[in-house]
């Protein structure tokens, strides 16, 4: 059991998943993966596809259109698979939660397990973030 | 039998193989991490990727057919733990080992992990795996060809033997291939249709991550997406495994600096080219490789 958790944190593929976002999150995880900060060390490598992914990032406020895609792209997934909410929009929807076309929050439609806040966040916010849900995947075990 | 199902599935073949094929994998993403000026990964990295994989659940979609998807991995990774026996028997075994006509059974053998991907992702059902499918069709085809025909050297420059031990016995007398000039051109070629059948960056068209997702593995999860990626470990180690039996003389445990040189010449080129579109990589192997191959062939049958 050990072994398999031990695996299981040391190797997190992560699928980037934008809900409509203004790009500048997603624009801060591709900074994330180059090989400045490299990110290789803790095992997480980008994947293309959802199938093989174990970590999701949420990045932007849900808009109606995105809804029902990120629904479907979530029913998809291969358990276990955390998401983490990347962003204030993915957070707590900042500046559109008031907006028309943004209803729902991130965390009322994906069992969110980590927020990153932030406009956008570093990448060393991220990588924290990350190695905050290891100890919190460590500890309830 | 025992000693054979052994052979089989412990020592030259299955589980050795996936270890040292694991273990090069991991130098090949920590010298891809050096040159990129990284730190890269911890040793184990390749290790916890399977046991990570083999934990989590299996999804089938829909509209997959479900034989064919669950059995294309398991051919593709029996085909390679053949293929791996027989190299690593006729290079470490002192006797002669083998049976005549094994280069061609291997050079079968070595087609069908790469049948088995497009086999798999044609059942899968997913439109960029079919896509990647078809790429990997135009793929084999080009790359089979220089390869079968540079394979000819070997068995041409020692008249006529088809077994591997014969030919590195024959070597053992006069002297590698790799010396003589049709021997060079040939292993040249043979290095480029390697780095396709290892899907390595140049070729890689078939399971383009920026394009097509990861194309021909796009529906595969869990143990399934394991055993796929424990067949293409097996494949880097044994793959010039067969180069040098065929050209360098074999490969004694001593000699592994043979190995260590082919696998930096495979790094080296996965890092410094760009990935080819698919219609330029057909007129590279088609082109200027099958001439390079025919050519050799030519030196070879008048004794260069």
């Amino acid at each position: 059991m050990n072994l398999r958790l031990k695996a299981l944190t040391k190797s997190i593929w992560v699928y980037h998943m934008s809900t409509g976002s203004c790009n500048n999150c997603d624009i801060e995880i591709l900074d994330m993966l180059t090989p400045r900060f490299d990110v290789e060390r803790f095992g997480i490598t980008l994947v293309g596809s959802i199938r093989h992914a174990d970590a999701i990032l949420v990045t932007g406020a849900l808009n109606l259109k995105t809804l029902p895609r990120v629904k479907k792209i979530y029913e998809q997934a291969v358990k276990p698979c955390v998401v983490i909410a990347i962003g204030v929009c993915a957070c707590g929807q900042g500046i559109f939660s008031n907006g028309p076309n943004t209803p729902d929050p991130v965390d009322s439609v994906l069992p969110v397990d980590i927020y990153v806040p932030g406009c956008p966040p570093k990448p060393e916010a991220m990588i924290a973030g990350i190695a905050k849900l290891i100890e919190k995947i460590n500890a309830k075990k | 039998m025992t000693k054979l199902l052994f052979n089989f599935i412990v020592f030259p073949g299955l589980i050795f193989t996936a270890i040292a094929g694991l273990f090069v994998s991991w130098v090949d993403r920590k010298v891809t991490a050096r040159i990129q000026w990284r730190k890269g990964p911890p040793w184990y990295q390749p290790l916890a990727d399977i046991v990570k994989l083999s934990i989590k659940e299996i999804s089938v979609p829909k509209q997959a057919s479900r034989e064919l998807f669950f059995l294309s991995p398991m051919i593709g990774l029996s085909a390679v733990t053949l293929v791996s026996t027989l190299v690593w028997l006729a290079n470490i075994g002192p006797v002669s080992k083998g049976f005549s006509g094994d280069i061609i059974v291997i050079v079968y053998l070595l087609t069908m992990p790469a049948i088995a991907v497009i086999a798999g992702a044609s059942a899968s059902g997913n439109p960029l795996a079919s896509l990647g499918a078809s790429r990997e069709i135009k793929m084999v085809m080009a790359y089979e060809l220089p390869f079968i025909i540079s394979l000819l050297v070997p068995v041409i420059k020692s008249h006529g033997l088809l077994r591997l031990s014969d030919i590195i016995n024959y070597q053992a007398v006069n002297g590698p291939f790799i010396t003589s000039l049709s021997g060079i051109i040939a292993f040249i070629v043979m290095i480029f249709c390697m780095q396709a059948k290892l899907g390595m960056v140049p070729f890689d068209a078939g399971e383009a991550e920026t394009e097509i997702m990861a194309g021909t593995y796009i529906e595969y999860s869990g143990m399934l997406l394991a055993i796929f990626k424990i067949t293409k470990a097996m494949l880097m180690v044994i793959l010039p495994l067969f180069l040098i039996t065929l050209f360098w003389q074999g490969m004694a445990f001593a000699e592994l600096w043979k190995y260590v040189i082919l696998l930096v010449v495979i790094i080296l080129i996965k890092n410094t080219s760009p990935r080819v579109r698919i219609d330029q990589a057909v007129r590279f192997f088609w082109g200027k490789m099958t001439l390079l191959s025919i050519l050799a062939v030519l030196l070879a049958v008048k004794g260069f």
